[in-house]
């Protein structure tokens, strides 16, 4: 468990740094761990498992200046996915407690196979046609962001702030999508 | 859509990270400035700015002032990250108000008859002195407020407070500029009461406002 504590926050130390494939490395396992943690709290809705994933890793994206680097990483992204959980239940008005946890439990758990998300596809699809565009190019075929920027018809230095604008909406918009 | 090809998104995005801190500093300095051009060409300076910045109730009045904004900051440098909490801001305020209430107290008792200490409430301000505050720091609290939903606040009301708290008190030592009032008794009333409207409505507005 400290093992997973201690790769993920050397792979975000080094995304932060501006490492890509560090970066990945880090959401692909901490997904992995979220997919986990949801999917046993969550067991009357499964369907809404891959949403809230998805939902919390935007979150961790968009939110990690607010991690601490001298504190666990592990502890940090507990936290986030469990206000994103305590969120979802509010809004769909589900009452339900979640009783203090240690984060260590958050790390224990047998990986479920990813499922596919809906609700992100959805907040996509409200975007503008230029930000939907870059965001899907970047993903889906794996083109660089200047690539992706060229072939939306903007520069490098647009297409940066047009991807984390859309990245920004889409976070919003998935809050909003029930 | 897959988790991996969203994964691929945020690793494509590059924008610079900024730490609670320097965007908190970024908020307490624009907020500062609008406070301050509203004293200028507001309220005005009070005129005997110069020989009261000699004297050792202006700067007791900023020290207050200032204690209560960085009780706020603290508070929210904490609060603004998941899972955090407001001790240490919180205890510097609550010690920062202690210390100001029981001068207050202490100088009234002390004046000869109780029209004396109602008149030392009362100064010559105190039907505007909180409200200007208010006005004051509300830029800021707008400001503060936007500044921490783009963190990640879990406990909203808690850190809408903070944020008042933080706004008020910066507001509150620019107001020293213009307000001419010198006694504890004063200051501790209607300072503090002004810069509390702020941290309330920092904490009603924090229930919705500080949510992601």
């Amino acid at each position: 468990m400290t093992e997973t504590e201690t790769r993920l926050k050397a792979l975000m130390l080094r995304g932060l740094e501006g490492d890509a494939s560090a970066y990945r490395a880090c959401l692909a396992l901490l997904g992995a761990r979220l997919r986990a943690y949801f999917a046993r709290r969550m067991a009357g809705a499964p369907g809404d498992v891959e949403d809230l994933v998805q939902e919390t890793l935007l979150a961790v994206h968009l939110k990690r200046s607010t991690w601490d680097p001298s504190q666990s990483f592990t502890a940090w992204a507990h936290a986030v996915a469990r206000y994103k959980l305590i969120d979802h239940w509010r809004r769909r008005k589900i009452r339900q407690t979640l009783p203090i946890e240690d984060h260590i439990e958050f790390l224990a758990a047998d990986e479920p196979e990813p499922s596919v998300g809906i609700e992100l596809d959805r907040a996509l699809a409200s975007l503008p046609e230029k930000q939907r565009i870059l965001v899907s190019d970047v993903k889906l075929t794996g083109l660089s962001l200047a690539e992706a920027g060229a072939r939306a018809g903007i520069s490098e230095g647009a297409a940066k702030v047009a991807l984390h604008r859309a990245l920004k909406v889409l976070a919003e918009r998935m809050r909003h999508a029930d | 859509m897959r988790t991996e090809d969203l994964i691929e998104a945020l690793a494509a995005d590059g924008a610079p990270i900024r730490p609670p801190p320097r965007r908190l500093a970024a908020v307490a300095g624009a907020g500062a400035l609008v406070a301050l051009v509203l004293v200028l060409v507001w309220l005005r300076p009070r005129h005997d700015l110069m020989s009261a910045m000699q004297g050792g109730m202006f700067w007791m009045k900023a020290l207050y002032t200032a204690a209560l904004g960085l009780a706020g900051y603290l508070a929210i440098e904490r609060l603004s990250r998941p899972a955090g909490g407001g001790r240490r801001g919180w205890l510097l305020g609550g010690a920062a108000l202690a210390v100001f209430v029981a001068a207050g107290v202490v100088q009234a008792m002390r004046s000869p008859d109780i029209q004396a200490a109602l008149h030392m409430l009362r100064g010559h301000s105190w039907h505007s002195c909180s409200v200007n505050i208010l006005i004051l720091g509300l830029p800021m609290l707008a400001l503060g407020l936007v500044a921490v939903r783009g963190m990640a606040p879990t406990r909203p009301v808690a850190a809408g407070f903070a944020t008042g708290l933080f706004a008020g008190g910066v507001a509150a030592t620019v107001y020293g500029l213009h307000c001419p009032e010198n006694t504890f008794t004063f200051v501790a009333l209607w300072y503090s009461l002004g810069v509390l409207l702020l941290a309330l409505i920092g904490a009603i507005a924090g229930r919705w406002a500080l949510r992601w």
